[in-house]
């Protein structure tokens, strides 16, 4: 176990340090060049070239590399060119609002995902099955802002129950966790159902049945606790999809997270800002997939002894 | 199978039949646009806007309602069908293309070039995708051929994983052992052996990832650094109008529908298609 873990946490290193390269090398193999926006447009030729100098984007690029993961290493994401802070502050600054989003969102996309998946599979090849496999491919084919825009305009524009944008009060959180909720319900349904269909046909399953269980208790405890493993593995994927995919979301809803920051950063094109959330959400995908397989013994422990 | 057959099987899936019928009126909109759309695209209608020049509601003159400059909406969306089934079957074929190429090439050459492209593509799936593309779209410069390359090199990398399993199945089998014992060089073995039991997979992303792309394309023109107007897409309808969607929300609904029956068209025939190359899957996720 402390092995796997090892050799785990060494591959998700080296995964980040690829993630690193290759954010660098698009970056500044790029067009646009940030010493130059950031003079301004009536800047002489030796302004840019004194911003370059400060920004050290006159070095060579594998010095220029070497710099960055070593900073790196130390914690540092480097300073925004445009804001003149660090950038790992104004990337921790914004990660309650998006983990309160991300949990808002998961607890909602697992709460409707159950329930329906579990339907579906009890009642297979039933009017509420079909119902659920077609609504899965309706949630991963709506766009996002098409949901965020219609909720605003029933909920927040006509009826006034909840704000139009901000950050702040429950009441806030409501539209945009609901827009990322129920859009990745579906996919979750889908999963319990199939993971359902497979556990309900098992023997101990019969057997619980032949001895008189009750039918419901059959389902809830019996089976759906096995049926569980993929929704973990899915919550897992999500993690790393939310810190980074919110960006229309939280664009939309005036949410301040890390998409918004992101969204910002792209617009001025702060090669700082825009590395370090990529990072940060590489790390995310990264440790999200390394909590699905730690949890997962937990759930199921043949995982443990295999 | 014959037409009657294929007829009855589709009167038992209504909903397969209703997303057949979406993706041929699409494709429809896409070839024929001139004919069917009753304005110009860009074509700033005279009495296109109210008196005091907010965009028109739905009416027997708009179909569809005009938007922020009185241009047509319905016109619009049947243009817009241009954009987005052109990036969707460039983007995505593309994309489909490169996975083939990665994945088929490392499981066949399993060694050392093997190891670093099955790598590389691991390194890609733990790279935030949506960000990556609105990276590549936001600095270059946006244009129609490089919205559909940005999302070509987003979407790739999860053909490249299912390819790259196939191909090291299939090569491991006796016929293919046997072809190699008999002197059959690498490339008659890939072209005559390995890329025809690749076929039916490719269909399958080839039509599951134009949902994809469809749906990736209208996010990056609704972030307003996809396709860039006047040249209509659905996303940059949206784009165009969000502020006004208060006053008039029928310029979201509509391209917003037509994304969604789209892309969920896509995903249904994909699904379909996937069942029928692999029964053992059907109903299963």
């Amino acid at each position: 176990m402390a092995l796997l873990l090892a050799r785990r946490l060494l591959q998700a290193a080296l995964i980040l340090l690829g993630v690193a390269a290759i954010t660098f090398v698009l970056l500044y193999a790029l067009p646009a060049d940030p010493a130059v926006l950031l003079a301004g447009r009536n800047a002489t030729p030796q302004t840019v070239a004194n911003i370059r100098h400060q920004l050290g984007l006159d070095l060579p690029l594998p010095v220029q590399f070497w710099n960055y993961i070593v900073h790196l290493l130390q914690g540092d994401l480097g300073r925004s060119f445009n804001q003149k802070t660090a950038v790992a502050p104004l990337i921790l600054a914004r990660l309650p609002a998006t983990l309160t989003l991300m949990a808002a969102g998961i607890a909602i996309e697992v709460m409707i995902g159950l329930t329906l998946g579990v339907i579906a599979a009890v009642r297979r090849d039933g009017a509420i099955d079909r119902l659920v496999m077609t609504l899965s491919f309706v949630g991963v084919s709506t766009p996002q802002f098409l949901v965020a825009l219609l909720l605003l305009y029933v909920f927040a524009a006509t009826l006034g129950w909840f704000p139009m944008s901000g950050y702040g009060t429950p009441a806030h959180l409501v539209l945009p966790a609901v827009t990322l909720g129920i859009l990745g319900a579906g996919w979750y349904a889908r999963i319990v159902r199939s993971a359902m269909i497979d556990v309900l046909g098992q023997d101990y399953v019969r057997t619980a049945h032949a001895k008189g269980v009750p039918a419901a208790r059959v389902v809830l405890r019996h089976a759906l606790p096995n049926a569980l493993l993929p929704v973990i593995a899915m919550i897992g994927i999500d993690i790393g999809q939310f810190m980074s995919g919110a960006v229309v979301v939280e664009a939309v809803f005036g949410w301040p997270g890390i998409g918004q920051l992101a969204w910002q950063a792209i617009q001025q094109v702060d090669i700082p800002i825009i590395m370090g959330v990529t990072l940060v959400s590489a790390l995310a995908i990264v440790l999200g997939n390394l909590l699905a397989d730690l949890i997962a013994p937990f759930i199921d422990p043949r995982i443990r002894a295999g | 199978m014959s037409a009657g057959s294929l007829l009855r099987a589709l009167v038992r899936r209504p909903v397969l039949a209703l997303a057949l019928a979406i993706i041929a009126g699409v494709f429809a909109c896409a070839l024929l646009a001139p004919l069917l759309a009753p304005y110009a695209p860009d074509d700033q209608i005279f009495d296109g806007l109210s008196l005091d020049g907010a965009p028109l509601p739905p009416s027997a003159q708009f179909l569809l309602g005009t938007d922020t400059l009185g241009r047509d909406l319905l016109s619009r969306l049947i243009y817009g069908a241009r954009t987005s089934l052109l990036i969707g079957l460039v983007a995505n074929g593309t994309a489909v293309m490169i996975g083939l190429a990665v994945g088929v090439i490392a499981g066949y050459f399993s060694g050392l070039l093997g190891g670093v492209l099955m790598r590389f593509t691991d390194l890609m799936t733990a790279f935030p995708a949506l960000l990556l593309a609105i990276v590549l779209a936001a600095l270059l410069k946006p244009s129609l051929w490089i919205v559909a390359m940005v999302i070509a090199m987003v979407n790739w990398v999860q053909v490249a994983r299912i390819g790259y399993t196939e191909t090291r199945s299939l090569s491991e089998r006796d016929f293919i052992l046997a072809e190699r014992a008999m002197g059959a060089g690498n490339l008659r073995i890939l072209a005559r052996h390995i890329l025809p039991h690749l076929v039916p997979t490719a269909i399958v992303w080839g039509t599951l990832g134009i949902a994809t792309t469809v749906l990736l394309e209208a996010t990056l023109s609704f972030l307003g650094i996809g396709v860039q107007p006047p040249q209509p897409s659905w996303g940059n309808i949206v784009f165009e109008s969000q502020s006004y969607f208060q006053s008039a929300p029928w310029l979201v609904f509509f391209p917003g529908l037509a994304i969604l029956a789209t892309a969920l068209s896509f995903n249904l025939i994909g699904d379909a298609l996937r069942d029928l190359i692999d029964p053992t899957q059907r109903g299963r996720d």
